[in-house]
């Protein structure tokens, strides 16, 4: 039951943060781990994900 | 195009405890659906409906719609998807499919599917209830997973796109302006729906109002105090949001009732300076930060919702079909059930926009080809879920406060009396005391004539969350429910008018080279300006109508989206034609003939009828006649209300007349290509050719057993080859 519990809170969480965006930082780093290159930081990278939205509206719809 | 067989053996290979399941599925549909059609005059549970949809979709997924993806389309996992392919972190970018049907959802639902049944509730449940769960098993969800494959199959191209290079540069022209003047009506509407809801209503000014401070401290949060830490900063956001919703009942002690109390003149101005500032701000300030509060709202309201029914099961209190269905004299808007009932609830059944969407972004992040099946035909499944609800909260509500609340002021009069009057020449009771004390149940000052859907679906959602989790919050659930709608509607606002301006930058760059750089501030801000005027003038003539706004402008609106409908569906036809599928053509083509029938129909209604409350034209001479003599015709109090009238039934009616030719402007110029393609066996398209997939991911929802080996397996050689420097 507690493990059930843990687990549904687990894919919850990874849900949510696929969801908002949050998670693609963790995926930057660990591509850059994997590739040994120095990532940027993290102020950085997110202004770098703003300045993409910015050119690239996506409509709501109704 | 190939296609991968091994679902297809699956399918042939159904097992028996599978027949079983799926036999009584179809047993408890069909229960449903007899219950609904059989009652009348005593109490029905909305449970019905709920179940009647739930085991529809249930059936149109597994059967339906796995057709239309392996036979139909041909979904072949062993091509490599435009994500695959094209890999750049950015707008290329394999997603887990349940995260993009996530994106995906969240990007069609809106104020739509809300508030249009919330409307077409006027003719009784049934029809409303018949029309949201075939549309979207038969027409709504094939559209959209027609259109995401193939716009998947061409790089993620625009309808627009491929409209110009599939059927030609006519129908490119017609279909791009069809779709900038469709989504000015589109924003305009919404935004009619948030004025409708907040005018005179302070508790409400005052939550949505902070919403503004809310979502900027937000962006500043995440720009400068913690940046990418969004769970954390939509987790104070919500609360904060909860906080504005509480503080909403204190407007009076804190002495803001006043200051608060807003015309909806003094609405639209600030709408449309909130549009414009909005629209050009960068997006991590506003826009970003209001999109996290707004998918969290959409996502809980719809889940309180479903358990909220289940719990509390209350009982449909509208006729199964009202008389309005056949004599169309419903006061909420005028027409008889065909074809009015197919265009006031478009988004639900059968939604045009979702074309835009569908050809956008989604296309560019899809994994594996297979898995449109449930981003496209499950997204929309899942829309058309929360249209139910919302006309199962409209049906709940006593008809003679339904009706007080959804017929324009000039019929109602606005006051209690006179409206228990005009809502007994209905055909229904109801005390000018029971609609003063339904107002003061949720702390409004008046719920007579507050048309739009939003009031009269969070009174719906009020009753049924107080029924369920009890508390006597009724005025929270209201003005948590409008708080719902409006943040919604207000993001889709700010992006609309967004990608309104990158369409007029676009499209002027093709003249003026210079005006398409979307960093040059005269160029951004004047197209900013530009459209938010469009919708911003469409408002207002909402907003002023003596005829009522809702009832003037919703069927435009209908009509507009499901004419854009006609215009995808018209591409999907062409696209299964030139591919040499002609056998099964008849799958978006039944779709597309039925919606040419509705929107046609309607259209020509609104632009020649001779009766005035349905034809713009007619209305206009009418009124013009009479203001001629100097005579001031009901609804309209002055001459300078005449004057509005012929000058909106002028608008509205040329604006219907232009949606309609556009549309079969870009229909007739795919026929010739349809013909060439019938006679040839199919022409060539722009389709990319295949390229082989190395990715493994499930299909659908649930991975098997066998995708979750494969998908081991997968990991298991990407680590390797990790490990040795190899490719991602």
């Amino acid at each position: 039951m507690k493990t059930a519990l843990l687990r549904a809170g687990r894919g919850i969480r990874w849900y949510v943060k696929q969801l908002t965006g949050e998670a693609k930082w963790d995926e930057y780093l660990d591509r850059c781990r994997r590739q040994g290159a120095e990532p940027m930081s993290r102020r950085d990278f997110e202004r770098h994900r703003a300045e993409h939205q910015e050119n690239n509206p996506q409509a709501r719809c109704c | 195009m190939s296609t991968d067989t091994s679902p297809r053996q699956a399918a042939s290979r159904m097992a028996p405890r599978s027949m079983l399941v799926w036999g009584l599925v179809a047993a408890v549909g069909a229960a449903c659906w007899a219950v609904l059609a059989l009652s009348r005059g005593e109490e029905v549970s909305a449970l019905w409906i709920l179940f009647a949809a739930l085991s529809s979709y249930a059936i149109a997924y597994r059967f339906y719609s796995r057709f239309i993806a392996y036979k139909v389309l041909g979904v072949d996992n062993t091509r490599a998807t435009p994500a695959e392919r094209l890999q750049n972190g950015a707008d290329f970018d394999v997603t887990d499919r349940r995260v993009l049907f996530g994106h995906h959802f969240a990007a069609i639902a809106g104020a739509g599917p809300l508030v249009g049944p919330v409307l077409a509730a006027q003719m009784g449940y049934l029809p409303g209830t018949i029309w949201i769960i075939v549309g979207v098993i038969f027409a709504g969800a094939v559209q959209d997973m027609m259109v995401l494959f193939f716009s998947m199959r061409r790089d993620g191209k625009s309808l627009g796109q491929m409209i110009r290079e599939e059927i030609g540069t006519v129908g490119g022209v017609a279909a791009l302006i069809a779709v900038f003047s469709i989504m000015i009506i589109l924003l305009a509407v919404l935004a009619l729906v948030v004025v409708n809801a907040l005018a005179l209503s302070p508790w409400g000014v005052f939550s949505i109002g902070l919403t503004i401070p809310i979502a900027l401290f937000m962006g500043f949060y995440l720009r400068y105090l913690r940046p990418g830490r969004i769970m954390e900063v939509t987790a104070i956001g919500v609360a904060l949001l909860l906080l504005a919703i509480v503080g909403g009942g204190y407007v009076e002690q804190m002495g803001l009732t006043d200051a608060l109390t807003l015309s909806p003149n003094t609405l639209v101005l600030a709408l449309v300076l909130y549009g414009f500032v909005a629209s050009i701000l960068p997006v991590w300030m506003l826009l970003a930060p209001r999109d996290y509060l707004s998918t969290f709202m959409k996502v809980g309201v719809i889940v309180l919702l479903a358990i909220g029914l289940v719990i509390a099961r209350p009982v449909l209190q509208s006729q199964a079909v009202t008389d309005f269905a056949l004599n169309g004299n419903g006061p909420v808007f005028s027409g008889k059930l065909f074809p009015f009932v197919f265009i006031t609830i478009a988004c639900g059944a059968l939604s045009g926009f979702h074309a835009l969407i569908a050809s956008g972004t989604t296309p560019k992040m899809v994994a594996k080809e297979s898995q449109v099946r449930m981003i496209g035909y499950g997204g929309m499944l899942m829309e058309s879920f929360v249209a139910i609800s919302a006309l199962i909260a409209a049906s709940v509500i006593d008809q003679g406060l339904y009706f007080a609340i959804n017929s324009p002021a000039g019929a109602t009069g606005g006051n209690p009396v006179a409206a228990a009057e005009f809502i007994r020449t209905l055909g229904f009771t109801i005390n000018p005391a029971d609609l003063t004390a339904a107002a003061q149940a949720v702390q409004e000052n008046t719920l007579i004539s507050r048309t739009g859907g939003a009031p009269t679906l969070a009174f719906g959602i009020s009753l049924i969350f107080t029924k369920a989790f009890g508390g006597g919050l009724a005025a929270f659930w209201y003005h948590f429910a409008i708080m719902f709608e409006a943040l919604f509607i207000l993001t889709a606002v700010d992006a609309g008018t967004r990608v309104g301006r990158f369409m007029l930058q676009d499209t002027l760059g093709n003249v003026w080279p210079r005006y398409a750089d979307i960093s040059w501030k005269p160029a951004s801000w004047s197209a900013s300006a530009a459209v938010v005027g469009a919708w911003g003038y469409m408002l207002y003539v909402g907003v002023n109508d003596p005829l009522g706004g809702i009832n003037q402008l919703f069927p435009l609106f209908g009509i507009a989206n499901q004419l854009l409908a006609a215009i995808a569906l018209a591409l999907c036809v062409t696209l299964l034609l030139k591919h040499g599928k002609a056998r099964y053509v008849w799958v978006p083509g039944i779709a597309l003939a039925w919606d040419l029938i509705v929107t046609m129909t309607a259209s020509w209604q609104k632009v020649f009828s001779g009766d005035p409350k349905i034809g713009f034209f007619q209305q206009r001479s009418v009124f013009s006649a009479a203001f001629d003599q100097g005579k001031v015709l009901p609804p309209a109090k002055s001459i300078d209300q005449m004057q509005q009238v012929i000058t909106n039934s002028t608008v509205n009616g040329v604006l219907s007349a232009v949606f309609a030719l556009l549309t079969l402007t870009v229909v007739a110029s795919a026929i010739p290509i349809w013909i060439k393609a019938l006679k040839s066996g199919g022409l060539s398209t722009t389709e990319i050719p295949h390229q082989p997939s190395h990715l493994v991911a499930p299909s659908d929802f649930f991975a098997t057993t066998e995708e979750k080996q494969a998908v081991r397996e997968y990991e298991a050689t990407q680590r390797e080859l990790a490990g040795s420097g190899g490719r991602r």
